[in-house]
């Protein structure tokens, strides 16, 4: 295990810069989210939970697919957004993410790397390192340990934790060592103590939070429709603005739509991330399969905790960060969900 | 405050029981003491859910909408600047009157509890305020706060008093306050339009354009936005962060100009904290400045300053920041 002061970060950072791109969480605006890193911006590893999670840096709110160049009658088609550096993307580090957002990266790329894989997606996820950060100091909306998430130890290419004086840094693939070679003299040997007391610590109080003991035993495929008729969607909904805040807060949320915007010369077909809580999601030819803001509510928390894991042996598309609990404006949440509908452990 | 939540108990039941309304629509207990979230009360036995508390901050003026088309009476509990939207949403023929029994409660300003554990205080389990004291109890033990900096942006600035009410349930006098809601409106007038601009930008970049001001905000109430609307040929998702940052929100502003009764919702709301309610102020310092005073939601008839003309009306050329040339 490597360790490097804190004060000298700023010298890992710049080092990255100089050949990577390095995303990091930034306070910009009064807000922490991941930014590209530069001299000069607030970096906040502290921060425990960005607004917006790092599935941005792979599946940005809005990219460009294409381009149609119309003259007359002739259309062109040009290529636009990442399609035009092709494989040469510029290598990048998502530097910072927890255990919960990396598990995230996991329930994506079982979407967009499967057949047919998301060409955009893939590039930017194979031009990425990621360097993961323990978190020290949990909150009582987190829940990770719930979906089997170690918060204490989390994977990546780089593992890290931090404490008043040191980042620790764990290389634990040929790309976390490639990243530590960029800046090997800035690394000093050591630290194996301090994170196992720190991971010993964290994982007292993680056993201590509110959410640590839902209990989901009462999601599974087998019980899909049964808990899709249950008549406590109503209550469960009835205060649901509609809005897409849960969705764009959340690290596994993947659902976009691929729209035209009409440009003086042509065509830009671009894909923006959609919400199932909008009106107009699902809305076909004939017109929408769901019409209530019950369904749409429903049909997001059935997909987390039910859908999902029936396509994918089981595995939750909810990984515990509490976003939605942090940011609901009206206080609804996978939460409360998981409480009405779960298991008899959560009366 | 638990006081108050027990005669508001009281006669939620007690118009339930006699058949006079068919639901009340209040606010039900969430996993912790700051998340309650608005709901719907049709029976005695659910009311045991029911609370009212110091972070009962969401306005339910706009679940009135569909309420009042439901069968039976609802009555409500509106706090002071509820009640300017209850008389908007009336106004504008969006909120059937008839069918609402609006109870006025008492507010002595509502908790951000991310103000809170902004200053290092996390699982809060209990508040007791005393004047502008608040303990917060929580399970690292007790924490004295300074309760004007833990009150809801929209709660620093209101002098706001009830303008509707069947019947009212308030318990403890208001402290006198002497403030000037324009405070942060005159500080960016006072900007260069370079400056006002880099703010504005480094705001609104963070949108992520989930709507959640929009679906909040009471005088946000068109069925069907045009903007979630395919037919409309302006139909937009996230499509442009220039959008974002440079129109989306200022269109909106415009639209709600004049309904807009400062119920500081759309800042309440949003996940990225964007001082969205500075943009509505903006425009009612700006009525007031061009028309004289005028306060959405005093009433809920009378003509508004922008949908009304008059021979003394200031011309566009001649209204210079918002104060006649």
């Amino acid at each position: 295990m490597l360790k490097i002061a804190k004060e000298r970060l700023n010298e890992l950072y710049a080092k990255i810069s100089e050949s990577m791109g390095l995303f990091i969480p930034i306070k910009k605006g009064g807000e922490v989210n991941y930014h590209v890193w530069g001299e000069g911006k607030e970096v906040s590893l502290e921060t425990l939970k960005t607004v917006k999670s790092p599935k941005n840096m792979f599946f940005p709110q809005t990219e460009n697919m294409m381009k149609f160049k119309t003259e007359g009658k002739n259309i062109e088609i040009l290529e636009a957004g990442i399609r035009k550096q092709g494989d040469e993307l510029k290598p990048f580090v998502a530097f910072g993410v927890k255990a919960c957002d990396y598990k995230a990266i996991e329930v994506l790329d079982k979407v967009f790397l499967a057949e047919p894989v998301d060409t955009f997606y893939q590039a930017r996820r194979n031009a990425t390192t990621i360097v993961t950060l323990a978190c020290s100091k949990p909150e009582e909306s987190c829940f990770c340990g719930v979906f089997g998430i170690d918060a204490t130890n989390p994977q990546g290419d780089v593992s890290t934790w931090l404490d008043e004086k040191y980042l620790y840094w764990q290389a634990n693939t040929e790309k976390g060592e490639t990243l530590t070679s960029l800046a090997s003299e800035l690394f000093e040997k050591g630290g194996e103590t301090e994170v196992e007391a720190q991971k010993t610590s964290t994982k007292a109080v993680l056993a201590q939070l509110p959410f640590a003991n839902l209990d989901l035993s009462r999601f599974k495929p087998e019980n899909l429709n049964e808990l899709f008729d249950d008549t406590r969607w109503e209550e469960m909904s009835e205060a649901c603005l509609g809005c897409g805040t849960c969705t764009f807060v959340c690290p596994t949320c993947q659902c976009f739509d691929i729209r035209d915007f009409k440009t003086n010369d042509g065509v830009i077909r671009y894909r923006c991330w959609d919400s199932c809580m909008y009106s107009d999601f699902t809305l076909m030819a004939h017109g929408n399969s769901r019409t209530t803001q019950m369904q749409r509510f429903r049909q997001r928390f059935m997909h987390k905790l039910v859908y999902y894991p029936s396509q994918n042996d089981g595995l939750y598309s909810c990984v515990g960060c509490g976003r939605c609990v942090n940011k609901c404006p009206q206080n609804l949440n996978i939460v409360k969900v998981i409480k009405t509908l779960g298991g008899k452990k959560n009366d | 405050m638990k006081d108050v939540e027990l005669k508001m108990l009281e006669r939620a039941k007690a118009l339930l029981e006699s058949g006079e309304v068919a639901r009340v629509i209040g606010w039900k207990k969430g996993e912790f003491i700051y998340d309650p979230a608005p709901a719907s009360f049709e029976t005695v036995d659910e009311l045991k859910d029911f609370v009212y508390n110091w972070f009962c901050g969401a306005n339910l003026s706009k679940y009135l909408i569909q309420a009042s088309k439901k069968e039976g009476k609802t009555a409500v509990f509106l706090k002071p600047c509820d009640t300017y939207s209850f008389n908007q949403l009336v106004k504008e023929h969006r909120v059937k009157r008839e069918n609402i029994h609006v109870i006025a409660v008492e507010c002595l300003g509502k908790f951000d509890v991310a103000k809170i554990k902004a200053q290092g205080v996390s699982s809060i389990v209990d508040v007791e305020v005393q004047n502008k004291e608040v303990k917060v109890k929580s399970f690292g033990g007790e924490t004295v706060l300074n309760k004007p900096e833990i009150l809801l942006t929209k709660c620093e600035t209101c002098q706001k008093t009830h303008q509707v009410k069947d019947e009212e349930i308030i318990l403890h006098d208001r402290p006198e306050r002497d403030v000037n809601r324009f405070a942060e409106v005159e500080k960016l007038e006072a900007m260069t339009p370079d400056e006002r601009f880099a703010f504005w930008r480094e705001q609104l970049q963070k949108c992520i354009r989930c709507n959640a001001c929009r679906n909040v905000c009471p005088a946000c109430s068109c069925v069907k936005c045009v903007f979630d609307n395919p037919a409309s040929g302006i139909a937009a998702k996230a499509n442009d962060d220039k959008f974002e940052e440079q129109l989306f929100h200022i269109i909106r502003a415009f639209h709600v100009a004049g309904r807009c009764t400062d119920c500081g919702e759309c800042s309440r709301v949003c996940p990225q904290n964007i001082p969205l309610h500075l943009l509505n102020r903006k425009f009612i310092k700006d009525i007031d400045g061009l028309y004289g005073e005028y306060q959405a939601g005093e009433t809920d008839e009378g003509k508004t300053p922008l949908t009304s003309y008059t021979e003394n009306d200031i011309e566009p050329t001649d209204a210079v920041n918002g104060e006649a040339k």
